[in-house]
């Protein structure tokens, strides 16, 4: 389970997490909303170890870990996955070979064997066509001529195959049309399980429909503000942020 | 600090140690005396038992490069060569005259190179890895030291030995071809290599033969102050195919080592000639001290219809590299093709390119160039593309892309073009791009080390290139190109 206590996090002289307090139990699913810029994306880089923000104050702790203490790739084998808001092109490494570098890399980390060829084409072949991910967009470059959507549906592939104990979703539904949103709802509702924690990000309540969430926090100027049932999205819908002293754009 | 630049601090921070061939094999040689004179190269020429008319041509090269200025148009810069402070040619005592006689230092030295002289084992590593096998000439220092595979060769009608026997056994096919395709007095550092090339390699195709198997040298320095001037000769008759690949390494050595390599290729009507380098000579020391300077002529003659030529070469290696693969494409529909990664790290000047020369009709060529400049090195892409008069239907196509990690490096691009007949189409594309921080970002996140991600990148960068590498070797310089560019060794 995850843990983060009194969180300060800066970019430069920019302090954008300011004093966060969440706790996510295993298996459960937090649904984080709020308005642009508030602070949700730096929450997830923080989260996963981007170098760039600096961590100020506060702790983070995920099943029993100083997450803090670890590098990038280190909380990556810890089990922390990020599906990217806006995943990166990586020009001519197959995307099928990335997933198996990304894959062996971990287990080495966690000092497991590395995963035969067999086995890791029994795995993708398991795991793609549920997604729409076709044989074509295995062997093109990573992300690269990829549409909105095959983006995000890969960033979910990532994840079924890495098998993750904490998902960062952030905006996942962001740039979906409506079969593709349920697309992805239902390869994120497959690794709904009791050791698994979810934390996702989103604006809209369409997303929550489908990925029912356990918890429902607002986050605003870098701080949660509210945190509420599943109910609280259609709240949100209705009034906005105005109450949190957003404006209302 | 930041991914990247974390990155860039641990790439300068490399260290000699990861030079993995930099060993040095403990034998006995035989050496001239230091320096260079008329004499040097009759001590050569009678080393070698040359007949009276190639120590001619060698003093007639010599007797013109010493009026030869030094050229100094590249972008790389190295204090003065002073040319009397080398060893012209250097040979293992005791020269062997089979396998059997090797000394033993020497087949432990190509063993740890992981070049199989014995053919046995190279046979017996087919059956278990199944893979191709590959001929090869070992070049240690100066002289040949071993042919595999030759007698095999032979009944396909292949010839395949050192440039030395070559000179002895096939007069009549070395002196008609030797220098036709790069002349006496071409540029300096082959001119200087005609006067005192020691060893290299020489291949003939017969009409209609396709080489039953890949052929390959392996060049070693391994004397102190000496330079290596090796001299290759590729002939593919009429209609016929070969695959050539050059491997080069060297020991680590706090002075600078000379290397001015010379290769010809002559491809006649309808034949094919691809030829594969990985350069990996001793680049120098972090602080930019030592390593190999490498200048080096290669060129080929598309001289009949519809021949081929294509270089592919992956640089890793050298303090500076002069080099400029070259294709003349002579018959009308020949075809040249120049595929290269160059790669320069620490303190390494690369100044690398090619000449596509149309003279025939309807003549194409190909240039992919992948330059990656990492710590304090500068990289450059020179090359040249022209049509003559009756070049009618030319085409050429050039794309060259230049990655720097970090800001400490330099990457440049100098193209030349010349059309000299109106129906020539040249296309050219250039991109300047770094690892960026979100690209590495991204790989970490999925549990990738800051190398692994890098050398991943990096290997993206370069695929189109080494796509066009022999399988076996693409491997390898996958490998090769992760080392280059980490703390580690692979
Ligand atoms: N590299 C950076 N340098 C300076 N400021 C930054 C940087 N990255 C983010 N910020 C600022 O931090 C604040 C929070 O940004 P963040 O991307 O976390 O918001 P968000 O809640 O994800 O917004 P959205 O809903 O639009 O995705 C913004 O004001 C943004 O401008
Ligand atoms: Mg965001």
């Amino acid at each position: 389970m995850l843990d983060i206590r009194n969180l300060h996090a800066r970019i430069g002289d920019n302090e954008i997490i300011k004093g966060l307090d969440l706790t996510v139990p295993a298996g459960e699913v937090h649904a984080i909303m709020g308005p642009n810029g508030s602070g949700k994306s730096t929450l997830s880089y923080v989260l996963s170890g981007k170098e760039d923000y600096e961590v100020t104050e506060g702790s983070v702790t995920f099943n029993g870990q100083d997450l803090l203490a670890l590098s990038a790739s280190q909380r990556a084998a810890a089990g922390v996955f990020l599906a990217f808001q806006y995943p990166v092109e990586v020009p001519g490494v197959a995307n099928m070979t990335f997933l198996r570098a990304a894959l062996n890399a971990q287990r080495r980390t966690r000092g497991e064997e590395e995963i035969s060829t067999p086995d890791f084409l029994r795995l993708v072949k398991q795991k793609a066509p549920a997604l729409g991910i076709s044989q074509d967009m295995l062997r093109r470059g990573v992300n690269v001529g990829f549409s909105g959507g095959e983006k995000k549906r890969n960033e979910i592939l990532q994840m079924a195959l890495l098998e993750p104990k904490l998902c960062i979703l952030d905006e996942a539904d962001s740039g979906l049309d409506i079969d593709a949103l349920k697309v992805v709802a239902e390869g994120v509702n497959a690794l709904r399980s009791p050791e698994r924690s979810m934390l996702v990000i989103t604006h809209y309540q369409r997303l929550l429909d489908h990925i029912v969430p356990d918890v429902i926090h607002v986050m605003h100027k870098g701080r949660i503000v509210r945190t509420g049932g599943k109910e609280l999205a259609l709240e949100l819908e209705e009034t906005g942020y105005a109450a949190y002293g957003a404006d209302a754009a | 600090m930041s991914a990247v630049q974390e990155t860039v601090a641990q790439v300068r921070a490399i260290d000699v140690d990861q030079y993995k061939y930099g060993f040095v094999t403990d034998i006995e040689s035989e050496k001239a005396p230091k320096g260079l004179s008329e004499d040097t190269v009759r001590y050569i020429s009678a080393q070698k038992n040359e007949p009276e008319w190639m120590l001619e041509w060698r003093l007639d090269a010599y007797r013109r490069w010493l009026t030869m200025p030094e050229p100094t148009w590249a972008r790389v810069s190295y204090p003065k060569i002073d040319f009397q402070d080398y060893y012209y040619f250097a040979r293992p005592k005791a020269a062997p005259k089979s396998i059997d006689e090797i000394d033993p230092e020497i087949l432990k030295t190509y063993e740890k190179l992981g070049i199989p002289l014995r053919e046995r084992d190279a046979l017996l590593g087919i059956e278990s890895a199944d893979k191709p096998r590959v001929a090869v000439d070992a070049v240690f220092d100066s002289v040949s030291v071993a042919t595999t595979f030759k007698a095999e060769l032979a009944k396909a009608g292949v010839i395949f030995c050192s440039i030395s026997e070559a000179i002895r056994e096939h007069p009549e096919l070395v002196r008609k071809y030797l220098g036709s395709v790069v002349p006496v007095s071409d540029n300096f550092y082959a001119t200087l290599n005609t006067a005192v090339f020691s060893d290299g390699s020489f291949v003939y195709v017969p009409p209609g033969v396709r080489c039953p198997m890949e052929l390959s040298t392996y060049f070693r320095i391994n004397e102190k102050n000496t330079g290596q001037f090796e001299r290759t000769l590729i002939i593919a008759d009429e209609g016929s195919y070969v695959s050539y690949l050059e491997g080069c390494t060297a020991p680590q050595r706090d002075e600078n080592q000379l290397h001015a390599a010379v290769v010809e290729l002559v491809a006649l009507k309808d034949a094919e000639i691809k030829y594969s380098t990985v350069q990996n000579w001793y680049p120098g020391d972090k602080d930019g001290k030592g390593g190999i300077y490498n200048f080096v002529t290669k060129r080929g003659d598309c001289r009949g219809d519809n021949s081929k030529i294509s270089w592919t070469q992956v640089e890793t290696g050298s303090a500076i590299t002069w080099k400029y693969p070259s294709c003349i494409l002579r018959g009308d529909n020949s075809r040249g093709e120049f595929y290269s990664i160059a790669i320069s790290n620490g303190h390494q000047q690369v100044d690398s390119g090619t000449k596509m020369i149309h003279l025939g009709k309807n003549t194409s060529s190909r240039i992919i160039s992948k330059g990656i400049s990492a710590g304090r090195s500068n990289n450059t892409y020179r090359g040249l593309v022209s049509a003559h008069k009756k070049a009618a239907g030319a085409r050429n196509f050039t794309n060259c892309d230049s990655l720097l990690i970090g800001d400490t490096c330099g990457a440049h691009t100098v193209p030349y073009m010349e059309a000299k007949n109106a129906s020539a189409v040249f296309e050219h594309e250039a991109t300047t791009s770094k690892i960026s921080e979100d690209q590495l970002f991204y790989c970490l996140q999925r549990g990738l080390s800051q190398e692994e991600a890098v050398a991943l990148i990096v290997n993206g960068f370069v695929r189109d290139v080494l796509q066009q590498l022999p399988m076996e070797f693409a491997v390898e310089a996958q490998k090769l190109i992760a080392v280059s560019l980490e703390g580690s060794v692979g």
